[in-house]
């Protein structure tokens, strides 16, 4: 029977983490992701767990721990937002490119500056294109389900490439929510062990990690990187389908909401999906045939199946909650424009760049944009396509 | 990928370890540094007295010495630094240009 409670989003991953019971967790603080660490600690100092805590002086030092102890072969994990991912930035390629599983709880918060505290996505997008896994998740109990998914994504002999489980800082990562819990036996039983082929600490094979790689080189190295991150596709499905068999939760490379008979539809990461759903259900209520897709992987990006889902859509929006200042969107919108460049009759798409440094997305806020969209529909002029949303503007509207 | 495998710059993308991982101890000897030296230190065994000063302060493995005698250079080794030549007190070894 699996435990009915009530938690919040970094409660919901201390509490994961528990249940697998990581070899190394190597931490240093940052709002909103510090009570993950906090709550973990605590395990540590009942005995509930035997993990080796390393309290660093700094996320380049958490980060660059876990390198270490997972290259020694010890199962890794930590938990970040913000400027503490940015202070990570230059180790998270090098976990990767040593193609270390380590995984991160990234709890999404604005970069600095002006400085902010609170939930959008600049600080993971920032990182999207550093070989890390990246899978978001709409409210606490996807953090959770994801979290223990990830660790048997990233492990993977196919895959072997770290991964960052994404949720909003606290609009998630505070808020408490109903949560259904997995019994410990069958988390520990679907993680299992931590069994690398090569391993620092392995007396029998000794092994050199991170050497120095000419030009020669470096290529072969990057393009089998690449195949991991390919590979992590497949993975991801094939440990949704076991995850379901031990939780009986669904999960795929994305969530379609209402998508299949949809005219207009939005695309969009992480607790908005929730409110938008809410949209979604009021305007079906009204008639209007409209939908949504919530990315779930994001890296690596399922472009084809995502594609495959849209491309009956007239009209869409792809929602970012951060901005790329490329002046032509944000980079989700990017994806979504690339991924259906090839459908014969793509749909018109706008992209909006919405909710930055936490600004609060109402209901209303997201019926605005299927409203815009019913306005292309009807006018078929899709005019500008790099928006903004709810920005308080001089000219009023 | 747990046995020493032979890298060159014949090897594949798929073949290749992950991340450069070097799953083998003792494999220096199969780096050759001597690739890029544009200088080369000249071996004069005649006023060679066989103090042995050059070969420890080699910082590869070009000078080989055995039965408390060295041999001449082994260039793969040899990166051309010099520092033989500067350390040999009786001006037996002479750097010379390497084409
Ligand atoms: S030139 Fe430098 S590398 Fe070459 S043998 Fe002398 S000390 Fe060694
Ligand atoms: S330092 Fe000069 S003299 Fe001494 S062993 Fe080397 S080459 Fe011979």
């Amino acid at each position: 029977m699996s435990i009915r409670e009530r938690l919040s989003g970094n409660e919901a991953i201390a509490f994961a983490m528990k249940q697998i019971n990581p070899d190394v967790v190597a931490a240093f603080p940052i709002t909103p992701s510090t009570e993950i660490p906090q709550y973990f600690s605590q395990y540590v100092a009942d005995g509930q767990v035997d993990t080796e805590f390393v309290p660093v002086e700094s996320e380049h030092s958490a980060i660059s721990a876990c390198v270490g102890s997972q290259a020694a072969g010890a199962r890794t994990m930590t938990a970040t937002s913000s400027c503490g991912l940015a202070l990570m930035h230059e180790i998270l390629y090098i976990a990767a490119s040593n193609r270390l599983p380590i995984t991160i709880a990234a709890i999404n918060r604005a970069l600095s500056g002006p400085i902010n505290i609170n939930a959008d996505h600049s600080d993971t997008m920032g990182s999207r294109d550093s070989g890390w896994i990246q899978i978001y998740s709409e409210n606490n109990q996807e953090a959770y389900d994801n979290f223990i998914q990830a660790l048997k994504i990233v492990e993977h002999k196919d895959v072997q490439l770290p991964a960052m489980v994404c949720q909003d800082g606290f609009i998630t990562s505070h808020a408490v929510e109903n949560i259904e819990l997995i019994e410990d036996a069958k988390v520990k039983e679907f993680v299992g062990e931590y069994n690398p082929e090569c391993y620092l600490l392995n007396e029998k094979q000794p092994m050199s990690v991170g050497p120095y790689d000419t030009p020669s080189y470096y290529l072969e190295h990057k393009r089998q990187q690449a195949e991991g991150m390919k590979n992590a596709k497949i993975v991801a499905l094939e440990v949704a389908k076991e995850f379901e068999k031990i939780s009986g939760r669904k999960y795929g490379l994305f969530e379609a909401y209402k998508l299949e008979d949809a005219e207009a539809a939005i695309v969009i990461i992480n607790s908005t999906a929730g409110t938008a759903k809410d949209a979604v259900d009021k305007m079906r209520n009204e008639g209007k045939k409209v939908g949504l897709l919530k990315i779930r992987l994001f890296r690596p990006f399922p472009a084809e199946e995502i594609a495959e889902a849209l491309k009956h859509v007239k009209v869409l929006a792809a929602m970012d909650k951060t901005e790329s200042f490329s002046s032509q969107g944000g980079p989700l919108g990017a994806e979504i424009k690339a991924a259906l460049y090839h459908e014969e009759k793509s749909p018109k798409i706008v992209n909006y760049i919405y909710g930055l440094g936490g600004r609060d997305v109402k209901v209303e806020d997201i019926s605005s944009v299927y409203e815009d969209l019913y306005e292309i529909l009807a006018t078929g002029v899709t005019g500008e396509t790099y928006r903004y949303l709810s920005v308080r503007n001089q000219e009023g509207k | 990928m747990t046995n020493k495998i032979n890298i060159d710059e014949t090897i594949s993308w798929q073949q290749i370890t992950p991340g450069g991982n070097v799953c083998a101890s003792g494999n220096s000897e199969d780096f050759h540094t001597g690739d890029w030296r544009t200088i080369k230190p000249v071996f004069i065994a005649d006023k060679c007295n066989q103090c042995l000063l050059c070969a420890p302060v080699c910082p590869d493995m070009a000078i080989p010495v055995k039965d408390g005698k060295r041999g001449d250079f082994i260039y793969e080794y040899c990166k051309g630094c010099g520092i033989c030549a500067k350390v040999c007190p009786v001006k037996a070894i002479e750097m010379k240009a390497d084409n």
